[in-house]
């Protein structure tokens, strides 16, 4: 196994962990199970943040860990870093409270 | 060898301290119970900001905490301080730890005619216990005897891969040896409730952990904004978790596999070995009150950031998965598990390598909150208003 410097969990997820800080346009090798996938990094990833494994559009799921963590408030670009300026939580949200 | 050497008490429980406890009945006296503790090597105080000016839940949920306090078995010996008009009754806090056949005291600020003598007669009763306590021995205990906390804090994404699996595994291997491991942080089981409802031993557990995860979403949402911020926190985000979902699914992972058997109220104690849930939020001071409350002798602790807090008499046992961290915020950590992430370790083995970190932190091995003295972070978790 190449050693790898992201992981995703499962192999649905769509988001993966970046293991080391990245540079732009750096390739990150991440382990999904027992093999690896390449991908390039549309921008500059901080260690332990997340980016897309493949193209997110807005409104889809975000998975990690195979379960859904929130959802896609924009497009998030295969490689391009997926944090709270493109998901949303779907849960204590007491501003989607609709007054009784 | 899963064995430590203990302190075993008369009601069976078993210490990995041998504190005296001086706990305050109301935040009034707070200064009171610090100052005798401060006096008398060997002793430890209990503040709060709660006992008074509350209503009726709120009152009993303190009582029962401060009773639980007490009973816990890392103290040998407590003294209670009382103001005298608080809406605690010190009587029945007193009774419900002398029902573990240690002895209990109580000093009276109003009664005593003011801190001064009040402090002066804490003192002499602490000393006495303290030489009374110091002549106590250890005796050989196992995995039966160990009521492990679990928690996590100052979260960052390396918890949900690394620290926080392997509390699990030390978890897995407590309940396997016939203890307790208490699983709290309510909070934090948001967006990830399913799986610990489908670990229930039965769909009674199951549907209590479900209502309490209802109940303190709803407490949440009733505040009308996005908890994002709250929880998960600033810190949390920096750290690379987006969302409270994302951060539970790391956060259960404390709590292995076993079955969850029973789930409790804040500061409950177990009926039952094995895993259990206990109601709780996450913040550090109110969860490591309740695990304390609940009889834990020893708590787990991940943090990927960096959490320094400990508390006052129950070892606290920091691990992180953080590399910087690890470095950065050193003398807050006692483990790393950073192994882990960069692929030369494995979870089993960080998981038995915490176990016998633990086992030799309930024989007396000093964590590094105690060592520094970062032993403060304690509150009662409270849910109605100040009146």
């Amino acid at each position: 196994m190449t050693k790898r410097d992201a992981i995703a969990l499962r192999a649905e997820d769509n988001v993966a962990t970046a293991l080391r800080d990245f540079a732009a346009g750096e390739v990150a090798t991440v382990g999904v199970d027992q093999s690896t996938v390449a991908v390039t990094l549309a921008e500059a990833i901080a260690f332990g943040h997340k980016f897309a494994l493949r193209d997110i559009a807005r409104g889809d799921d975000v998975l990690k860990y195979g379960e859904v963590i929130g959802r896609a408030t924009a497009d998030i670009a295969k490689g391009s870093h997926a944090h709270v300026q493109n998901i949303e939580s779907l849960r204590g949200r007491g501003d989607l409270v609709r007054p009784a | 060898m899963r064995e430590f050497q203990g302190y075993r008490r008369p009601d069976g429980q078993v210490g990995t301290r041998n504190y005296v406890g001086v706990l305050s009945t109301v935040v009034c006296v707070n200064e009171v119970a610090e100052d005798i503790a401060r006096q008398v090597e060997g002793a430890v105080s209990f503040i709060h900001h709660q006992g008074c000016g509350r209503t009726l839940p709120d009152i009993v949920r303190v009582r029962d905490v401060l009773t639980g306090l007490g009973s816990n078995p890392n103290l040998s010996a407590v003294l209670l301080v009382s103001l005298g008009c608080e809406s605690m009754a010190v009587d029945e806090i007193a009774a419900g730890i002398r029902a573990t056949g240690k002895r209990v005291e109580v000093v009276c600020v109003q009664e005593s005619g003011g801190a001064a003598r009040t402090k002066a007669e804490g003192t002499l009763i602490v000393q006495d216990m303290v030489a009374e306590a110091s002549r106590q021995k250890t005796v050989r205990c196992g995995l039966a005897d160990i009521v492990l906390g679990l928690k996590c804090g100052a979260s960052d994404t390396t918890q949900g891969l690394s620290a926080n699996p392997a509390i699990g595994v030390a978890s897995d291997l407590v309940v396997a040896g016939g203890g307790t491991s208490i699983l709290g942080e309510v909070t934090e089981f948001i967006g990830a409730e399913h799986i610990v409802a489908r670990h229930a031993a039965t769909k009674e557990v199951g549907e209590r952990i479900l209502a309490m995860v209802e109940r303190m979403e709803e407490r949440a949402k009733a505040v009308g904004c996005d908890m994002r911020g709250g929880q998960p926190s600033g810190g949390n985000i920096k750290g690379g978790l987006t969302t409270i979902e994302e951060k539970s699914l790391g956060a259960i992972a404390k709590g292995g596999t076993a079955p969850i058997q029973a789930a409790y109220e804040y500061g409950e104690r177990p009926q039952v070995k094995g895993l259990v849930v206990m109601d709780s939020p996450g913040r550090e001071p109110e969860i490591l009150t309740g695990l304390a409350a609940a009889g834990c002798n020893v708590i787990a602790f991940a943090t990927g950031r960096g959490a320094p807090q400990g508390f006052p008499f129950v070892p606290v046992v920091k691990l992180t998965g953080n590399p910087k961290t690890w470095v950065g915020m050193h003398d807050h950590m006692d483990m790393s598990v950073t192994g882990v992430i960069e692929g030369t370790e494995s979870l089993p083995q960080a998981g038995e390598r915490l176990l016998q970190f633990i086992l030799e932190v309930a024989s007396g091995a000093r964590t590094r909150a105690e060592i520094t003295g970062y032993t403060r972070a304690m509150d009662i978790y409270v849910t109605g208003p100040v009146i």
